[in-house]
């Protein structure tokens, strides 16, 4: 009793002195970042790196907290960037219907949310390499369903000049506005999913990941709330894939194509699927490799064609070398300096 | 839970009480060919403590599986203060005031015992889906510190389970069992692997249980089973061999052969 009593008497210090310099100084290279990046970094580098980081989170959440490894999230973000095709602007007026855009928004993200809940109600029956499977088999569905498909997904060309509404006289697909918008959606789920994460709900479905059985003997309706954990990650990867289509300023096919949905996991895993940030530091290596890589293939007098093949190797050393990516190397070498400093304590210098 | 809470919990429950805690009648669960329990009928009271013996593959925790509805019964019917909870799932039986330990200890060892002990204490109450954290003073938080220092864990609080000496995962064990208002707990095997000291505990824990709550033990250990059981059921080879208070049963000469007879051959 008296031991456990100074954990509670402690004087709580206050929200933001709790978070580590580290955080304030990313924080500030991110805010200040438009002032001496180029509209290059800001658009293609950072926005599609905020953007991809997000739809991996959700898988992040699925796997990381539910347990969950779910390949139907690229797919799903695919749904609400056609769904803003459709119901929104594009191109393509004789399927898309024009509604504003406080109507579409909400529309697009509740039919994803949808689609990836019902994925899920069948996915959440199976366990290990039959859910990677069966969500496999859906994403793939999807993708020659919308190539197919000229009524409603407008098939193999799908809907080109879909741009964000211009509020507040703002052109949202400019470098810098688009840089704060994505920012600010990738922090705000950030934020949600670390905050859900010590919820009830957030609990609770990490006592599934773990035992499954003991928490339907505590009460838990275990079914329903693997579906659940569907529906909040879908939410999320939604709000990804409609900035995905707003940068692309198009949805089609390909979007969502097998290559794409197989990146996804790629991104996660390298990234680390322990903690919310690993699938935006996946998602930068990710897309620092795509974006650069055929120049260093270049500069070595190699084709540039090849630039899948530096990818590869890429993930391949990552994984190969900490199969709990990026983070858990960086977990390991601060565990590493902490027992060199203080070995009584283990407390960082 | 609050007060108001925890009474309205009681008089739905009490609505559909009868004096048993646990009726099962006739349940069998056959695994392919094989009847791992056959035509078990058993009562259990309200508050009982009940003991039950029997060799390695008599069926035990076969019993207690169907019972908490880890599995459904071949036939028969399992009733849970009244209620016929035969095809109900597992969560829906315990949130009828049903708990369990496991044999084998299944906690989350990804979670601290703070955590464990929290979760266990929100699965039987309202609030399972809510994403907003608790806060410092939820009441369901004081409850977990209470059944943490019940099992005498405190010091462990924030120690992730995984770092957990194996008595104290037991300990843990019975924690969850005792999170919300339980009515009747299976024990199954909870004094397998403990030290004499341990085991001295645990009897402690048990008999300091409110009277209200009644339990099923499974326990080798004869010493313990005979002092915190007031009645005794035998089973053997998936049936029930024999029920009767601990002296009837320690002095049965049946079981006498059963369960020393193995041994001389």
């Amino acid at each position: 009793m008296s031991i456990a009593e100074p954990r509670k008497a402690a004087v709580q210090p206050m929200w933001f002195e709790k978070i580590p310099a580290g955080w304030w100084a990313l924080v500030l290279i991110l805010l200040t970042m438009p002032a001496w990046a180029n509209d290059f970094v800001l658009f293609q580098v950072m926005g599609w790196t905020f953007i991809l980081g997000m739809i991996a989170l959700s898988l992040m959440f699925l796997a990381g907290y539910g347990g969950m490894v779910s390949l139907i999230q690229m797919s799903v973000a695919a749904m609400a960037g056609y769904m803003v095709a459709i119901f929104g602007n594009s191109g393509m007026g004789e399927i898309s219907m024009g509604l504003p855009w406080w109507l579409y928004l909400p529309i697009a993200v509740a039919i994803a949310a949808l689609f990836g809940t019902l994925v899920g109600a069948l996915a959440v029956r199976t366990e290990g390499i039959y859910t990677i499977m069966i969500t496999l088999a859906i994403a793939a569905a999807f993708f020659y369903f919308t190539r197919q498909n000229y009524t409603i997904f407008n098939g193999y060309s799908g809907f080109n000049l879909v741009v964000p509404p211009p509020l507040f006289g703002v052109d949202w697909r400019a470098p810098m506005p688009f840089y704060y918008l994505t920012l600010g959606c990738a922090a705000i789920c950030y934020l949600v999913v670390v905050y859900v994460s010590r919820s009830p709900f957030g609990l609770s479905l990490q006592g599934v990941r773990d035992n499954p059985r003991r928490m339907a003997a505590l009460g838990f309706n275990v079914t329903a709330h693997r579906v659940a954990a569907y529906t909040f990650a879908s939410v999320i990867a939604a709000i990804g894939g409609i900035l995905l289509a707003w940068q692309n300023a198009q949805i089609a096919p390909g979007t969502a194509g097998i290559p794409a949905v197989i990146d996804i996991l790629v991104i996660a895993v390298v990234g680390g699927i322990t903690r919310p940030i690993g699938p935006f530091i996946g998602a930068l290596i990710y897309v620092l490799l795509r974006t650069f890589s055929p120049d260093v293939l270049l500069a070595f007098g190699l084709s540039g064609e090849r630039f899948k093949l530096l990818i590869g190797l890429g993930f391949l050393a990552i994984v190969f070398f900490s199969p709990d990516g990026v983070l858990g190397l960086w977990e390991r070498w601060r565990n590493r300096r902490a027992r060199g400093q203080d070995p009584l304590t283990g407390e960082d210098p | 839970m609050s007060l108001t809470e925890q009474t309205g919990a009681a008089e739905r429950l009490g609505s559909v009480s009868s004096g048993n805690a646990l009726e099962l009648r006739g349940v069998t669960k056959m695994f392919g060919a094989l009847a791992a329990i056959r035509d078990i009928t058993l009562t259990v009271g309200s508050g009982e403590r009940r003991a039950v013996l029997g060799s390695n593959g008599a069926g035990k925790t076969t019993l207690f599986n169907c019972v908490t509805g880890d599995f459904l019964p071949t036939s028969g019917t399992i009733r849970l203060f009244g209620e016929d909870v035969t095809r109900f799932p597992a969560h829906e039986r315990i949130r009828r005031g049903l708990r369990r330990t496991y044999q084998i200890s299944l906690l989350f060892n990804g979670l601290t015992v703070a955590d464990n002990v929290y979760l266990a204490c929100r699965g039987v109450s309202r609030g399972r889906f809510s994403f907003l954290r608790p806060r410092e003073n939820d009441t369901l938080l004081g409850r977990a510190d209470e059944l943490i220092e019940a099992v005498h864990l405190a010091p462990w609080c924030d120690t992730s389970v995984a770092n957990l000496s194996y008595g104290q995962q037991r300990q843990l064990e019975i924690a969850l069992a005792l999170a919300g208002a339980p009515r009747i707990i299976l024990f199954d095997e909870p004094a397998a692997g403990l030290s004499p000291t341990e085991r001295a505990e645990l009897v402690s824990i048990l008999n300091g249980l409110p009277g209200h709550i009644g339990y099923i033990i499974i326990e080798h250990d004869m010493d313990v089973a005979l002092r915190v059981a007031e009645s005794v059921t035998m089973m053997h080879n998936g049936m029930i061999f024999k029920e009767g208070t601990p002296e009837e049963i320690e002095n049965d000469q049946e079981v006498q052969e059963l369960y020393l007879g193995d041994g001389h051959g």
